[in-house]
């Protein structure tokens, strides 16, 4: 952190330039009110901000229960084994990984092909962009208790819309596939509109030069998507893929309104990692322990970003060497 | 410390590099691209958009089905798909059993509030970064932008200890304050301004012996505004739309709507038609401010998105 500061050299303020010397105190004033500015915004910074991650290491090593949240007993790593030997930890990093992977993925190709398809030239492109966006101004909770709703196993619509096509009905809530799918489906739901405009943007920033080039070499509109605008893009997707996956990892309004129920259906078959750390500290009030699993998951984000910033960096290097 | 400065880092530039690095400083560019050199769509697309259209407008269409008609009817097989006449029952039941009037002015309070102060002290913050010099600069920057990408739900249990011994728990500011921090906002508003203020007009400002908060109020605000409406929409979407520092930091007692649609949700409402007027009521005034003003949405997400 220290090595950055030298990079920026503190320069003297243009204007004291061309003033003739102010006296000291309105110089120092000066030099001053640069720090003035930032004040507000740092201040809740910190104390809302950084301290609570930081502090949260340091509250899992102790006993803290949620009716005494001041009262904090040394319990050393204590915390730490106690989650790593409880089975539905595991579980439930397992859940947020397969989950993940099937609201991140889906999520993320349709969202490339909307965008794609919004980058022609449409009528009423503004109404198909702003009803794409509509699901993003939905808050989770509302979204998921419409569709727990509309995934209801008696009379929910999607199971009367497999009945009609001739199938059973599907046990969207108890079984383990089916209710990691219906989880994921209101997670893509919310975010591909939001994601295909994000690429679109990310579409309308590569030159067009590259376009025609492509097109005087006789590259099909497919072989233009692929060699050019995917390549163009590909900052913008490991962006929102980084993004995605750190969603990802914090999901918790979805598995909870679900069904109503911390543990994550009755098997804590959807249950994920967000799920089990409120369950742990505010169904079972072991604040201490709920802050060992979100330091967890912590180190779980900064590997997921470390491997992809690992990933872009790889690439762009092969790239450079072409 | 170090770790959480430096970890997410990395990951920060490729956001910003494509559009700053291929192409600098030409604003014009995304309006001239579209204006005829991009292909016309062809009738596929109009079909596959419009079905996403569908597929985005149905459970918004369906939660007005399944909030105007009566439990017994959504039993029904084959199911009704036109609406009811029961939505002033409904809603009158959900004030009953979840305080939603009180949620609504909650949330208002609450987003309202998160919304000045964001804006303001993201301008703040975003101007100095973008056009003083001060030691540090470039670290506090690298800090700011390093912690985007970090959850706040990952503090949550150090903050909930914190508003416990101030004896906070079950008041809105509570969730006020901490709401306040934006990390996003504040670069978000430092590109903004290094792209639309000139250098030239503050240094004449300040030939002219204006001082540093006229010079903020009189030259700063009227260039930022649109920045600052931009992200004072998409904050307050934000705000209205928080979900676990709200159910953690309040109760029933004293709800958001997010808090009251949770209790809604949370197994005691079997009633499903109540629990769907409870969520139209809770999603209506974002739906509004998303009818009136969703180009700006848009515009400042794809905006966002170039930018950072």
């Amino acid at each position: 952190m220290s090595l950055l500061a030298p990079a920026e050299p503190a320069a003297p303020p243009g204007a004291a330039r061309r003033q003739p010397r102010p006296p000291a105190a309105r110089r120092l004033w000066r030099k001053a009110t640069p720090y003035a500015y930032i004040a507000p915004f740092f201040t809740l910074f910190a104390a809302f901000g950084l301290f609570p991650l930081v502090y949260t290491a340091f509250v899992s090593l102790y006993r803290v229960e949620l009716q005494t949240p001041g009262e904090m007993e040394w319990r050393g790593l204590g915390n730490y084994t106690a989650v790593f030997t409880d089975e539905f930890f595991w579980l439930s990093l397992r859940n947020t990984f397969t989950i993940g992977v099937l609201s991140t993925a889906p999520q993320l190709v349709m969202a490339l092909g909307l965008a794609h398809l919004l980058n022609y030239r449409l009528r009423g492109r503004t109404f198909f962009r702003t009803a794409m966006l509509l699901p993003y101004a939905t808050s989770v909770a509302a979204a998921t208790l419409v569709f727990a709703q509309l995934f209801g196993r008696d009379f929910g619509l999607i199971n009367y819309l497999i009945g009609v096509v001739g199938l059973g009905p599907v046990n969207w809530q108890t079984g383990t596939v089916a209710s990691q799918i219906a989880v994921s489906t209101i997670v893509v739901w919310r975010w591909t509109g939001y994601n295909a405009l994000i690429y679109l943007a990310g579409m309308q920033s590569i030159p067009q030069e590259l376009y025609e080039a492509a097109e005087m070499d006789g590259a099909s509109r497919w072989r233009q998507f692929v060699h050019v605008t995917l390549p163009g893009l590909r900052p913008t997707i490991v962006f929102t893929a980084v993004v995605s996956t750190i969603g990802a990892t914090q999901l918790f309004g979805e598995p909870l309104l679900f069904e109503g129920s911390v543990s994550g259906g009755i098997s804590h078959q959807y249950q994920t990692l967000g799920l089990y750390m409120y369950e742990q500290g505010w169904g079972f009030f072991h604040l201490g322990r709920a802050a060992a699993i979100a330091w967890v998951m912590f180190l779980l984000i900064v590997v997921v970003v470390g491997v992809n910033a690992l990933v872009a960096r790889r690439r762009i290097r092969k790239e450079a060497g072409r | 410390m170090t770790a959480l400065a430096n970890a997410p880092v990395p990951s920060a530039p490729p956001v910003q590099a494509p559009p700053e690095a291929g192409t600098p400083k030409r604003p014009g560019a995304r309006g001239r691209s579209r204006a005829g050199r991009t292909m016309k769509a062809g009738w596929l697309a109009y079909a596959v958009l419009s079905v996403a259209v569908l597929v985005s407008a149905f459970p918004f269409y369906w939660t007005i089905v399944a909030a105007s008609r009566s439990n017994a009817d959504l039993a029904q097989v084959p199911p009704s798909l036109l609406p009811g006449p029961n939505l002033m029952s409904n809603f009158q039941a959900v004030m009953e059993e979840a305080d939603i009037g009180l949620a609504l002015l909650n949330s208002l309070i609450v987003s309202g509030s998160i919304t000045v102060g964001t804006v303001l002290c993201c301008t703040l913050a975003g101007f100095a970064f973008a056009k003083l010099r001060f030691r540090g600069r470039g670290a506090l920057l690298a800090l700011t932008v390093g912690t985007m990408m970090i959850p706040p739900q990952l503090g949550v249990i150090p903050l909930f200890m914190v508003i416990a011994k101030l004896e906070w728990v079950n008041q809105l500011q509570s969730v006020i304050l901490p709401g306040l921090v934006s990390a996003f906002g504040v670069f978000f508003m430092r590109q903004f301004l290094v792209q639309t203020l000139p250098d030239e007009l503050i240094e004449a400002a300040r030939v002219d012996g204006a001082s540093s908060a006229r010079i903020f109020w009189s030259i700063v605000v009227p260039i930022a505004r649109p920045g600052m409406a931009v992200l004072g929409l998409l904050t307050f979407m934000a705000a209205w739309n928080d979900f676990f520092w709200p159910i953690v930091a309040l109760s029933s007692q004293n709800p958001t709507v997010q808090v009251a649609l949770r209790q809604l949700g949370g197994g005691y409402v079997q009633d499903q038609s109540v629990i769907m007027a409870g969520t139209l009521l809770g999603t209506l005034p974002v739906l509004l401010v998303f009818g009136l003003l969703g180009r700006q949405i848009v515009g400042g997400i794809m905006q966002g998105a170039v930018k950072g």
